[in-house]
């Protein structure tokens, strides 16, 4: 299995905080990786260092197999890296249509206009926005607006996907239609890592999971071993037979 | 999108300014003739401005510096080294795109108000450069040696002349707007106007797309300014850099609709209009920029998005036409 990306001893500071430390991992192609953690553990903070937005002041990144520890973020998409954003970042005044077309147009595969309208409106298919396209971007829900932060990031037609806590402010049911989306994202072969405080949600749908607190990384392994594993249970789910309960329901 | 369907918001600009070009031809009057200039110039620079202002979401308070710089290079090699005024348009306009490019590498990066600080001050700074170099004839600026319009036929023939350059200049200043507005760089500069860090994550290259909307939006300006020099026979520093003309470009493109093709067309046209009545009548002929102050007050508290957005905003179907 080939390995996607390398985060190699990453460090990232804010003045006297430790928001990460020496985080290690590799992510074979193919694969998602769920990245858990209390609030503040430095999971936004990993991503953030992944895609460029604040580079860390130590270790490696690679990706694709090059070096892209201090890449610009618009070098990291163009490299075929995508994600979305905890708090939503819609171009408010530009249609739904055309967010979704920036991310075709300016992402790895850099398309013209005229395919990127063609790849736009299939992505909004896809996510169920497909009825939307005209809208302001501004006029969609909280849930709409979290389904355009992922049509714009698929519609670069990225190699690896960062979801940065997708399902947060979504009832029940737009839960459940959004870890259909995540999963159907997986069949065509896209690498995903996604932040996510649902535990249901994110122990079923990850391949592996990768435990942070206080920007240390706790605990690496399959949804089973994490949910065993005493330093997660005590550092953030608290109750011992909670991640057990939570596994069952499903 | 079909391709004619992505052209139809050109056709309503191309017919106001056509409107404006033809009516002295028409009436054959030279005092409309006159009039119709100071409108095509102020639509062919708030149509530049729109680039920078209106897509990429960059105030200039002082664009009206590529007009002055890039007028006094033109004029400069027409008066003293006897170029044609095609030859000089053509420098002027080069000189403010470099000019343009230098400046979008340095300040560019500032974002909101600083960036707009900045702008004025360079405004300021060219001002009292082209007050300080000789070769630009110091505080008492240039003047055109009367014989350079013999080339053109005499005095006259050279004025009739300019009005035909600057319909030229105007619908070009219109083209590149459409064009950019139309373009996969025009989607870049909305989505930067929108959100730049957004952008940036989408892949968007911010510093390259703003430096060349910088370098766009300054290089009709520039032509603009040797053209009107040319004209006037004269220039000087404070015709050439005047601040209060920049923010009349900011009332212009903010009172039709920035972002929008036709937005500055029908700003620069109303505004002109308004400042043609308010010159001549008695009691507003001193007062007639505090006039436009409270326009512009009036305009970002009640239509921010100008009059062709506040239509856009009210009747979606009107969308593509109003481009």
């Amino acid at each position: 299995m080939t390995v996607l990306l390398s985060v190699q001893g990453v460090t990232k500071r804010f003045g006297g905080l430790q928001a990460l430390t020496k985080v290690t991992f590799d992510l074979p192609e193919g694969q998602i990786l769920g990245l858990i953690g209390p609030n503040g553990a430095g999971k936004t903070t990993l991503f953030n260092a992944i895609n460029g937005v604040y580079p860390p002041e130590e270790g490696h990144i690679i990706f694709r197999g090059q070096e892209v520890t201090r890449a610009k973020t618009y070098t990291m998409a163009r490299m075929g890296l995508a994600r979305t954003h905890q708090i939503v970042q819609p171009l408010n005044e530009l249609t739904v249509l055309e967010n979704v077309m920036v991310g075709a147009c300016f992402g790895q595969e850099n398309h013209s206009l005229s395919n990127a309208y063609g790849i736009a409106e299939e992505v909004l298919e896809f996510v169920g926005l497909g009825i939307r396209s005209e809208q302001l971007a501004a006029s969609l829900n909280v849930a709409q607006k979290k389904r355009l932060e992922m049509a714009r990031a698929l519609a670069s037609r990225p190699k690896l996907l960062l979801l940065d806590e997708v399902l947060a402010g979504l009832n029940s049911s737009e839960i459940g239609n959004m870890v259909e989306t995540v999963k159907k994202i997986r069949e065509r072969g896209i690498t995903i890592i996604m932040i996510e405080h649902v535990m249901k949600a994110v122990m079923n749908v990850s391949d592996r999971i990768l435990v942070l607190d206080y920007g240390q990384q706790i605990a690496e392994g399959t949804p089973e071993e994490i949910s065993q594993n005493e330093k997660v249970i005590e550092a953030y789910l608290g109750d011992p037979k909670l991640a057990e309960k939570l596994l069952k329901e499903e | 999108m079909k391709s004619w369907q992505k052209h139809l918001g050109l056709v309503l600009p191309l017919l106001v300014v056509a409107g404006v070009v033809l009516w002295p031809i028409i009436t054959d009057n030279v005092s409309a003739r006159e009039s119709a200039f100071t409108i095509l110039k102020a639509i062919a620079l708030a149509s530049s401005l729109n680039i920078l202002l209106g897509y990429t979401g960059y105030v200039s308070f002082g664009h009206i510096v590529f007009y002055g710089f890039g007028g006094y290079v033109g004029l400069y090699f027409v008066n003293d080294h006897g170029w044609s005024i095609w030859a000089g348009m053509l420098a002027g306009g080069i000189a403010s795109g470099i000019l343009a490019f230098l400046l979008g590498k340095a300040i560019l990066r500032l974002r909101g108000a600083y960036f707009a600080l900045a702008t004025i001050g360079i405004n300021e700074a060219m001002k009292a450069f082209a007050n300080n170099f000789d070769l630009f004839g110091g505080p008492i600026g240039m003047v055109l040696n009367f014989s350079v319009y013999k080339a053109y036929g005499g005095a006259a023939e050279a004025l009739k002349m300019t009005f035909y350059i600057m319909a030229g200049l105007t619908f070009a200043a219109l083209l590149i707007s459409h064009f950019v507005r139309s373009s996969k760089f025009g989607l870049g500069l909305l989505a930067i106007r929108e959100n730049e860090d957004a952008a940036e994550v989408m892949g968007v290259i911010a510093p390259n797309a703003k430096t060349w909307a910088y370098v766009l939006s300054a290089i009709i300006p520039g032509m603009v300014g040797v053209l009107f020099f040319f004209k006037n026979g004269h220039v000087e520093p404070p015709v050439a850099f005047p601040l209060h003309s920049s923010i009349e470009l900011l009332v212009m493109v903010m009172l039709g609709g920035q972002g929008t093709v036709l937005g500055p067309i029908l700003g620069a046209f109303a505004y002109q209009g308004m400042r043609g009545y308010l010159v001549t009548s008695d009691f507003f002929k001193d007062i007639q920029l505090s006039v436009s102050g409270v326009v512009l007050l009036l305009i970002v508290l009640f239509i921010p998005a100008g009059a062709i957005g506040w239509l856009r905003h009210r009747i979606p179907v009107l969308r593509r036409v109003l481009a």
